[in-house]
């Protein structure tokens, strides 16, 4: 059998391929993360918590209301952004003349609250939500077995982030959205009511968290606590990428997965410190992170 | 943008802290310091407050005249936050026996503070036989289940069946090792063998990666030596990835709310070793019937302990007039324990609670008749039969 570092050829396969799939959720999280960031200067701490609502949105429409899977990847993000857009407008509104550790602040306090709210209604080992009928089963690549649904999260996380770069960087409304966080004034001068502009942004980048949590809800146990430990890792990785940088996010989420996946192969207690390492050696080399601008 | 980013890295470093405490004197004060928020708080957690509350009114509220008061605090699997708030009970609260939850490192860590201060320490939710072991102390009794009794119930049971060869999926932790290693013993003396183990982080969400391992591993038998919802995310992704199909999963740890919420569909015939169960026998289903009241669930063996604990406690003190800790103590060892959580067990010299632990099998849908209906038992393993009749030798308490 073909080896590389005494690891077997199929096996690096079967991890690379498994991070590809979990790079495909970092990149989704923080590519919402980047921008909210990138276009309001807010530190979404609440994001992970944003994630789980999400997952559980899809569960108490599968469980209550029949609403199936297909619909929750629409409805959940919808509901989701909704309770995002009137966070923002109620409590965020406020602190945008402040520094940015206050958004930071209360965004974690969101998330404290969220978590507690449905530890108290579900419990802490959380729910099960099944694979959806015509998602399930896998293919047989060769060297592992390769679950539909996860294949489906792939082709879902990488299209949604290809859209979501190409409306901010290449559209018109993108060019507003990044003219409004350069200079408000001006654009408001022009007719264009920043304020919805800013909450509408908001709102989006809750809602990407929320689809992320619905792509999740059948991998994962949805669980209260299933964002906070994701968020952390997300975050390390919107560092990397570059605080605001929508392509650095998306990509450097894609290739952290990846490093992750190989890093369980070789030494597997490491897996989870291996994307904080990154992030310190980054932070030493470009303090900006790879594609942040000084 | 690089301040943001620095704030950022400094707010991921550390978070989190903190709740109050009651008062003492004239009192006798249990407190409870387990995890209330965590992974492990379904096991235990609030449930495991309603039994010891349910314990101290089935007592009458007071012991020697004396008001019994029960304290609680979140330790938030923190070892340090579970030794502080213990020292610090002990020294204001007039602290008189703790009941100690979930987390093998932290139960670890206030056993050492229960040794220091002279305060009964009854470990429940914690599964580590070091805790009357190499971490053994005068004032510890470990109460529920322990990693022995576990790997001598499932381990024995599956190899037994035919499942020889094992890959171990680990929590990363005292608790995830401990259990591997009393499992691997099980396994090995049964004429089976461990062909590979890995180690994951506690709190891992994404099990795939190694459960990829084990499966190119070619073991028969998945055995997933963790807990709470690392144990149901493990069980779910071997599932997902067709895993389950080559390999026998063995859950080492795992209690009714977790197979609760992964539902029999995905459960379905595990095995997996409990010291309670909600529908062994009439007196079992009398006290389930009354804490599903309060809670609106079945109760789990940890909370179910925790009741049974807080009354044998207080008969204690009853018996020997005092909340003397060596006299509570002594009378905790020569006494037999007889209630709802089980019969005839006894507190072994070196601090653990002999009992009966049971072998089950979870139901498959069709099998299962009523709500909670979740598990058959395979096999009813005596005290000694999980537990060994010998104390365990490493405990310092018995080298004098």
């Amino acid at each position: 059998m073909t080896s590389i570092f005494g690891v077997p050829l199929p096996a690096i396969l079967g991890q690379l391929m498994l991070g590809l799939v979990n790079g495909s959720f970092y990149a989704l999280l923080s590519l919402g993360l980047a921008v909210i960031f990138g276009l309001l200067g807010v530190v979404n701490f609440a994001h992970g918590a944003f994630y789980m609502l999400g997952a559980f949105a899809a569960y108490v429409g599968l469980e209550f209301l029949g609403v199936n899977y297909w619909w929750a990847l629409l409805l959940a993000p919808l509901a989701v952004g909704l309770l995002g857009i009137l966070i923002e407008r109620l409590f965020l509104r406020h602190l945008y003349q402040l520094d940015p550790l206050y958004g930071l602040l209360l965004t974690f306090g969101i998330a404290l609250i969220a978590e507690g709210v449905m530890r108290g209604l579900f419990g802490a080992s959380g729910k099960s939500y099944p694979v959806p009928k015509l998602l399930q089963g896998g293919v047989n690549l060769g060297f592992m077995m390769l679950p539909i649904y996860r294949a489906w999260v792939v082709a879902a996380s990488i299209a949604v982030c290809a859209t979501t770069w190409f409306l901010i960087e290449r559209t018109r409304l993108g060019a507003v959205l990044r003219a409004a966080t350069e200079n408000a004034r001006l654009v408001q001068a022009f007719g264009i009511n920043v304020p919805l502009v800013v909450m509408t942004t908001y709102g989006a980048g809750v809602a990407l968290a929320a689809l992320a949590g619905v792509l999740a809800a059948p991998v994962v146990q949805v669980s209260p606590l299933m964002g906070s430990s994701l968020v952390i890792v997300v975050f390390a990785v919107v560092v990397i990428g570059g605080m605001g940088s929508i392509l650095g996010a998306i990509v450097s989420g894609l290739v952290l997965g990846l490093i992750e996946g190989l890093t369980k192969v070789v030494y597997p207690e490491a897996s989870n410190i291996v994307v904080f390492v990154i992030m310190a050696v980054v932070l030493m080399w470009r303090p900006t992170g790879l594609f942040g601008r000084d | 943008m690089l301040k943001t980013t620095a704030t950022v890295c400094c707010t991921l470093l550390g978070l989190c802290s903190a709740m109050p405490a009651g008062a003492a004197g004239g009192q006798v004060v249990i407190g409870d310091i387990d995890d209330l928020s965590g992974v492990y708080a379904d096991a235990a957690g609030q449930g495991a407050i309603e039994a010891a509350n349910m314990a101290i009114a089935d007592f009458g509220g007071t012991v020697l005249g004396k008001k019994i008061v029960l304290l609680s605090v979140d330790h938030q699997n923190k070892p340090d936050i579970g030794a502080t708030k213990f020292r610090e009970w002990a020294d204001q609260n007039g602290l008189n026996m703790l009941l100690g939850g979930s987390n093998t490192g932290v139960s670890i860590a206030m056993a050492k503070v229960a040794a220091a201060k002279k305060v009964p320490f009854i470990a429940i939710g914690a599964g580590g036989a070091s805790l009357t072991g190499a971490d053994c102390t005068a004032y510890t009794v470990h109460y529920a289940y322990d990693t022995t009794a576990l790997g001598n119930g499932t381990a024995s049971a599956i190899v037994k069946q035919g499942g020889k060869s094992w890959f171990f999926v680990t929590a990363d932790y005292a608790f995830g090792t401990q259990l591997q290693e009393a499992a691997a013993r099980v396994v090995t003396a049964n004429g089976g063998k461990v062909v590979g183990a890995v180690r994951a982080p506690l709190g891992t969400t994404d099990y795939s990666s190694f459960l990829l391992q084990a499966q190119g591993s070619g073991a028969q038998v998945l055995g997933l030596a963790n807990a709470g919802t690392d144990f149901s995310n493990s069980l779910k992704a071997a599932e997902e990835f067709g895993i389950t199909k080559t390999m026998k999963p063995a859950a080492l740890l795992a209690f009714i709310s977790d197979i609760h919420s992964l539902t029999l569909q995905t459960a379905q015939g595990l095995y997996l070793t409990t010291g309670w169960y909600w529908d062994l026998n009439a007196e079992t289903r009398a006290f389930a019937k009354r804490y599903f009241a309060k809670m609106n669930r079945e109760p789990t063996m940890d909370q179910a302990a925790y009741y049974s604990a807080t009354l044998q406690y207080l008969n204690a003190v009853k018996a020997v007039g005092s909340t003397d800790p060596d006299l509570i103590m002594a009378h905790l060892k020569s006494t037999k324990i007889n209630d709802m959580f089980t019969k005839e067990g006894y507190v072994r010299a070196d601090g653990l609670m002999v009992h009966t632990m049971y072998v089950m099998q979870v139901k498959t849908p069709a099998e299962s008749k009523y709500p909670w209906d979740y598990y058959k038992v395979i096999k009813v393993m005596s005290g000694e039969e999980a537990d060994g009749t010998q104390p365990d030798p490493s405990c310092s308490l018995l080298k004098k």
